[in-house]
C-alpha cells in the first residue's frame, strides 16, 4: 500500500522509519511546510517524493497514495480530512482532531479496520486506555483515572499550547475505548535531565471483592500485546491491590528510530500509527485476494 | 510623611491546606475561617482542592465535598476579601475555571512547574477574556536559577498574568535565594506584572523569606493562618501580619483579629498543627514538593518503609508537582531493595 506522510516534524520522521521497515506499508511521499525541516532531508535521502506545499500539492499529483499519516495539527488535519475523503484515501490521524473514531491497536482495531479516518487519541491514551481495557473486560470499572508523567524536552509546541485537549481527549478514550463509566486523564511535564522515560500509571476502580488474579493476569496479556508493535512499553511493578482501587505502574521507552528513547510518549504514538496502517493494508490485500479468486 | 510599602495578602489555607487535611474540608470548615479571615481584613482567600481545580482523584486524594460548592459557600460568605481559585494545566481544564468564575471566584492562580510556564498560556488568555484577576504560580522555584525564572516569568506576563510569583514548593529557598529570584523577576516585568511570593516552612524561614521577597520588591505575599499548608505548612499568616507591622508593611489586616481567628477558628478545623518533623525537613533539604508530606506518610505505612527515605529518593528523582503516583513506585522500590 502506497503511504504519505503529511507533516514533517518530529513524529512524521519518526514514523517515516518506521514506514521504511514495513513489509506491508510503502512510503513514498513526505510532505511539510518548513524548507528548513530536518525530516524533509531525511526522507528525500531515503528516496521519497518531498514538497514543502503540504497535502495541497500532494492532492495534486497524478499518483495519489491509499493512505496518508497526518503528524500536523488538530486544525490542519480537519481542514484535510474531507479532501482526503473525497480523494479516497484512507487518513490515519495522530492529531487529536477526531475526526474519526478512536482506535488503539490491541483494543479495538478489528471494529474500524475499514473507517476511512481513524484517530490514534493521545500519546498517554495509547499508552493507559489498553490497561484500562485490561481491568474493564474482567470487571466493572466504574471510574479510571489515568497519571502521564513526559519528559519536559518531547512535549512539543503543540501539545503546550493545548494541554486541554490531551485532558479531555484521553478522559474520553478512557470512557470509550476502556470502558471505563468515568475517566480521567492527567499529564505532568518533568524537566529533569537527563530526560526521564515516560512513565504512567493507571488506576482503576474495581469492585471491593474482585479477585486480584484474574485481573492481573488480563494486564499482563495485555503488556505482551502491547509489545509486540512497542517493544519499549513493560509494565514496572505488578499491579497494586488496594481497597476498591487497582494500580497499574508502566514505562514507555521508545525504539530511538528518528526520536531519542525517552520520548516513549512519541514512540507509542508513531508505532501505533503503523501498527493500524498494518493492519489496514494486510485486510486490503487478503480482500482483494479474496475478489480476484471470485473473478477467477 | 512617606506612604508605607503596600503588601496584598492571600491566605491560602482552604486550598495548600487542604493537603493538610487530606482534601476533606466540609462547607461549615469553609463558612468558619472565610468569615473569620474576612472579618479580620485579609484581602484574597483562596478556595480549591490542594492540587487546584480538579484535583480530586485517585492521584492526589477525593475531596470530602466537590470544591465548587466549597467556593460557592466562600463567596457567599465573603464580606470584603475577594475568593480565588488555583489551577494546574494538566490537571484542572478550562472549563473548570469558568464554573469557578461562575460560582462567584474573581482571581484565578494558574500553577506551572517553573520550566513549563507555556503550558499556562490558554488558560490566562480565557481568564483575561472573561475579566478574571489573574496570578501566576511558578512551582519550585528553588530548582532554576533567577535568570531562568524571570523568562518564565515573561512568558506569564505576556500571556495575560497580572502578578507572577515565585512559589517555593519544597519550602528550600533559603533568604537571598528568594530576593534574587524575586529582583530578577521584578527587573524582568517592570510595570508589566506584579511579583509575588508563596513560602514553605520546611526549613524554618517562612515568615523570614517572605520579608525578604517584600524588601526585594514583591507585592503579593501569600501565607496560611496557622500555617495550615502542606509540608511544614505555608508561612504562618498571622505571624507575618504581626511583622509587617513592626517593619511598617502595610497589609490591612488587623493582627489580633487574626491572631483570634487562627486559635479560635482555624485550629480546630486542622487535624494536627503543621510540624517541622523529620519528613518536613527533608523536604526543604532535599527540595521535595511539600504535598507529598502526605502520601509520603501514606505509602510508608502501606508499604513498610521509611517515609523520609521516600522523601529523599523524590528528591533523587527530580520529581515535580502532580507526580504523587511516584511515590507508590518508590515505596514498592525501597520495600523490595529491603527484601534483598
Amino acid at each position: 500500500m502506497k503511504a504519505a506522510i503529511v507533516g514533517s516534524g518530529n513524529i512524521g520522521t519518526d514514523l517515516l522509519y518506521k514506514l521504511l521497515r514495513s513489509e506491508v506499508l510503502e512510503p513514498r511521499w513526505m510532505v511539510g511546510i518548513d524548507p528548513a525541516s530536518e525530516g524533509l532531508k531525511r526522507a528525500a535521502s531515503l528516496g521519497l517524493e518531498v514538497s514543502v506545499d503540504g497535502a495541497e500539492w500532494l492532492l495534486r499529483q497524478d499518483e495519489l497514495p491509499d493512505i496518508v499519516f497526518e503528524a500536523t495539527s488538530a486544525a490542519v488535519h480537519r481542514a484535510n480530512a474531507p479532501r482526503y475523503a473525497e480523494a479516497g484515501i484512507r487518513a490515519i490521524d495522530l492529531t487529536p482532531a477526531a475526526v474519526g473514531p478512536y482506535v488503539v491497536p490491541p483494543v479495538n482495531l478489528g471494529e474500524h479496520q475499514d473507517a476511512p479516518n481513524i484517530n490514534l487519541i493521545t500519546c498517554g491514551g495509547q499508552a493507559t486506555i489498553p490497561m484500562v481495557h485490561a481491568v474493564s473486560r474482567v470487571v466493572p470499572v466504574e471510574y479510571a483515572e489515568i497519571v502521564a508523567s513526559v519528559a519536559s524536552v518531547s512535549a512539543g509546541p503543540g501539545t503546550r499550547a493545548n494541554i486541554d485537549e490531551f485532558t479531555r481527549t484521553t478522559s474520553h478514550g478512557i470512557e470509550a475505548i476502556g470502558g471505563a463509566s468515568r475517566g480521567k486523564a492527567i499529564i505532568v511535564l518533568n524537566p529533569a535531565s537527563p530526560p526521564m522515560i515516560m512513565r504512567d500509571t493507571i488506576f482503576c476502580a474495581i469492585p471491593e471483592d474482585a479477585d486480584p488474579d484474574p485481573i492481573t493476569d488480563s494486564i499482563a496479556r495485555m503488556e505482551t500485546d502491547i509489545r509486540s508493535y512497542v517493544p519499549g512499553f513493560r509494565l514496572l511493578r505488578e499491579p497494586q491491590y488496594d481497597a476498591g482501587r487497582v494500580a497499574i505502574f508502566v514505562e514507555v521507552a521508545g525504539a530511538g528510530d528518528f526520536l531519542p528513547e525517552y520520548a516513549g510518549n512519541l514512540d507509542i504514538m508513531t508505532a501505533a500509527a503503523t501498527k493500524v496502517g498494518e493492519e489496514i493494508a494486510r485486510a486490503a490485500a487478503s480482500s482483494s485476494a479474496v475478489d480476484r479468486h471470485v473473478t477467477a | 510623611m512617606q506612604q508605607r510599602p503596600v503588601l496584598r495578602l492571600t491566605d491560602t489555607s482552604l486550598r495548600d491546606g487542604s493537603h493538610h487535611k487530606r482534601h476533606q474540608f466540609t462547607a461549615d470548615d469553609v463558612r468558619s475561617i472565610v468569615a473569620a479571615l474576612d472579618g479580620a481584613g485579609v484581602p484574597v482567600i483562596e478556595v480549591t482542592h490542594g492540587d487546584g481545580l480538579g484535583g480530586s482523584s485517585f492521584n492526589y486524594g477525593f475531596s470530602h465535598t466537590p470544591e465548587q460548592e466549597l467556593i460557592k459557600v466562600a463567596v457567599e460568605t465573603a464580606r470584603q476579601a475577594k475568593i480565588a481559585v488555583l489551577m494546574l494545566p494538566g490537571v484542572g481544564v478550562k472549563d473548570d475555571i469558568l464554573i469557578s468564575q461562575d460560582n462567584g471566584a474573581s482571581i484565578v492562580r494558574i500553577a506551572t512547574h517553573c520550566t513549563e510556564a507555556d503550558v499556562s498560556v490558554q488558560h490566562f488568555q480565557l481568564a483575561r477574556e472573561r475579566g478574571l484577576e489573574t496570578v501566576g504560580f511558578l512551582m519550585m522555584a528553588h530548582s532554576q536559577p533567577p535568570e531562568a525564572l524571570a523568562k518564565q516569568a515573561r512568558i506569564m506576563a505576556d500571556a495575560g498574568c497580572q502578578c507572577v510569583y515565585v512559589v517555593d514548593s519544597a519550602g528550600a529557598l533559603v533568604l537571598e535565594q528568594v530576593s534574587e529570584r524575586v529582583e530578577a523577576l521584578v527587573a524582568e516585568l517592570g510595570d508589566d506584572a506584579q511579583v509575588g511570593f508563596h513560602g514553605h516552612e520546611n526549613l524554618g524561614l517562612s515568615v523570614a523569606n517572605s520579608v525578604a521577597a517584600a524588601r526585594a520588591g514583591a507585592q503579593q505575599i501569600d501565607g496560611s493562618v496557622r500555617g495550615f499548608g502542606a509540608g511544614a505548612g505555608n508561612t504562618p499568616l498571622e505571624a507575618f501580619v504581626g511583622v509587617c507591622d513592626k517593619l511598617g508593611f502595610e497589609t490591612g489586616v488587623d493582627f489580633f483579629k487574626i491572631v483570634d481567628a487562627a486559635e479560635d477558628v482555624v485550629r480546630p478545623v486542622m487535624p494536627e498543627e503543621c510540624l517541622l518533623d523529620r519528613m518536613a525537613l527533608m523536604m526543604g533539604y532535599a527540595g521535595v514538593y511539600s504535598s507529598f508530606l502526605k502520601h509520603a506518610y501514606t505509602q510508608a505505612q502501606r508499604y513498610g518503609v521509611s517515609g523520609a527515605q521516600i522523601l529523599v529518593r523524590a528528591g533523587e528523582r527530580k520529581l515535580v508537582g502532580g507526580q504523587e503516583d511516584q511515590l507508590i513506585d518508590i515505596a514498592l522500590e525501597l520495600s523490595r531493595e529491603k527484601v534483598r
